[in-house]
């Protein structure tokens, strides 16, 4: 029987959005794999974590292990309490998420365990008894599909990709040994952002803006426009990150976050190669820029070409109008 | 204060990739006519261990990397900027097993003595994302990935690494293992007479202890093109059309 531990996520004890997806993405290795397996979801966190909701997704059962020095990310024991599962366990693989937290932690449970790591997965399959995965390389300009030749197949699947199903399963919850070992490294804090701000990475609509700007003061109009729609992060470009307008967290792009939005809105951004890279995965993108030639308009879906001093407030006008009625 | 620097000869971002290579399987890149560079986000790990050696008024920086031949300009770049000597562990080719990398590099590190090692958080190649905490787990050090600011005291530091929504604050004690973000320090660039006194530093060359590969390249694709798209209209008067479009068509809005 081939089971598979789904490895979830939880910030100031509730669980995460993408740890749906860890389940779904888990649900679907254990269904492929054959043999009935079943999917253990293991939440790590201080005394009192959220652990419902997870069976709807597919978690036969799901393990809690509680440490009081859980209620932050603690890096090495939460690798030691996954690597202590997974081997007792005896999984034929293990998902986890490749969010800040997972990039972090998946490469210590890989060590611990001794297998590779296939990272920012963006689909799974099994081919002849092996997990075989894809993942974007090359900021997303390739497609890599990786063979895992070691049990348990470790992967880290890319948030946001994996949408979650309904698959009801019993998701009986019950509690695991954490395992705690002393800490080389101590997450002191966790500044959060002010409410509302959305992170580049995770919002449903990114309205990022370029050169075409002209200064960094004009970002207030894509503020304004992402306040507009509601549920939207304003990202950047590399030019306008690196000419210090922007903090690179809002950087799109190869040397910035790669986007898998709905909605894309690219304003006065040229659309070089390394940026096309990191937002040509979301669903449906729009470009505004005064140069009909750009290649930004090679990938978008809707293009507007004018000055974009006039056309945002109207867009931002607009939205507010139709989402309002 | 002796600190190393893993670095890796990746293509510059502005490449269009060509799939190509390993012996014509497609399972590698077509490197023909593609311009080799520093990983970008080496860059501010070479110059985080600059600064680290300059404050400390004494200490040695090397450079390593896992790779063919040609990796040795890549540890020229870094020692251009200002690093002391290389050391390449020569691989025919580099696995895309990032545990089997991280092995050779914590073979050759293990008893080299260093108070710091630096990566980048992830080469902008196979964004592996790994390699630099799997040399850390591998030396039972502390690490911090994707630090993007770091404060420096007496042996400790204090390091903000961005979480979703967030930025989480990170203290540990060196010796240590840090990954590097963009925004940590503005990269220098390697002036002339840097470059000139990079020619006469010393690179080691040894073979990688790589560890078994056992993640296999199966195929290497291109990605679906979008379709082509449309433009809507000129100026604002295209407003109105495009917000329908997102509507109806899109149905995104």
């Amino acid at each position: 029987m081939a089971n598979v531990l789904a490895v979830v996520e939880q910030r100031g004890g509730k669980l995460r959005k993408v740890s749906r997806e860890i389940v779904t993405a888990a649900r679907q290795v254990a269904d492929a794999l054959g043999g009935s397996g079943s999917v253990d979801a293991l939440v790590i966190g201080a005394p009192g974590v959220e652990s419902a909701g997870l069976g709807a997704h597919g978690a036969d059962r799901v393990l809690v292990a509680e440490d009081a020095s859980f209620g932050r990310y603690a890096p090495d024991g939460y690798a030691a309490t996954i690597a202590a599962q997974a081997k007792a366990g005896g999984y034929a693989a293990v998902v986890m998420a490749a969010s800040a937290t997972g990039k972090d932690l998946a490469p210590r449970v890989a060590v611990q365990l001794d297998v590779p790591l296939a990272a920012d997965v963006t689909a799974l399959a099994v081919e002849g008894g092996k997990v075989v995965a894809t993942r974007p390389i090359y900021a997303g300009k390739v497609l890599q599909t990786l063979e895992m030749n070691a049990t348990p197949a470790l992967v880290a699947v890319r948030p946001n990709t994996f949408t979650p199903v309904d698959a009801a399963k019993a998701g009986q919850v019950s509690k695991v040994q954490a395992a705690v070992p002393a800490a080389r490294v101590t997450v002191r804090e966790v500044k959060e952002a002010p409410q509302g701000v959305l992170d580049v990475a995770e919002a449903p609509v990114v309205v990022s803006g370029g050169r075409g700007l002209k200064g960094p003061e004009h970002f207030v109009m894509l503020e304004d426009l992402a306040r507009a729609f509601g549920n939207a992060a304003v990202g950047a470009s590399r030019a306008v990150v690196d000419a210090g307008w922007r903090p690179h967290g809002e950087q799109v792009g190869q040397t910035g976050k790669t986007v898998s939005p709905t909605l894309y809105v690219a304003v006065g951004i040229s659309g070089a190669i390394q940026h096309l890279a990191g937002m040509r995965t979301a669903k449906t993108i729009v470009a505004i820029n005064k140069d009909k030639d750009a290649p930004i308009f090679k990938v978008a879906d809707y293009g507007i070409v004018g000055d974009l001093f006039e056309i945002v407030p109207k867009l931002a006008e607009e939205v507010r109008r139709v989402r309002a009625s | 204060m002796k600190i190393a620097v893993c670095v890796k000869r990746v293509p510059d971002t502005e490449t269009r990739i060509k799939i190509g290579g390993g012996g014509g399987s497609g399972t590698g890149i077509d490197e023909a006519g593609v311009k080799f560079i520093l990983n970008p986000y080496d860059e501010f790990a070479v110059e985080e261990a600059l600064q680290r050696k300059d404050k400390a008024g004494t200490g040695e920086i090397v450079v390593i990397t896992v790779g063919g031949d040609a990796a040795q300009e890549t540890i020229r770049t870094a020692l251009a900027m200002g690093a002391d000597r290389g050391v390449l562990l020569k691989a025919d080719a580099i696995p895309a097993d990032g545990l089997a990398v991280a092995k050779a590099l914590a073979a050759e590190l293990k008893a080299g003595g260093y108070d710091l090692i630096l990566c980048g958080k992830l080469a902008v190649d196979d964004a592996n994302h790994q390699v630099g905490v799997m040399v850390a787990e591998l030396l039972g050090l502390p690490c911090v990935s994707s630090a993007a600011k770091i404060e420096w005291g007496e042996g400790t530091a204090v390091a903000e690494r961005e979480v979703e929504g967030g930025i989480e604050v990170v203290a540990f004690a060196l010796p240590a293992v840090v990954t590097c973000e963009k925004g940590l320090n503005t990269p220098r660039y390697p002036a002339l007479k840097g470059i000139m006194a990079a020619k006469k530093k010393p690179i080691e060359v040894k073979p990688a202890q790589l560890g078994p590969a056992r993640v296999a390249v199966r195929s290497l694709t291109l990605p679906p093109e979008r379709k082509e798209g449309r433009i809507v209209g000129e100026g604002p008067a295209a407003v109105a059309e495009l917000v329908k479009l997102l509507q109806t068509e899109a149905k995104v809005l």
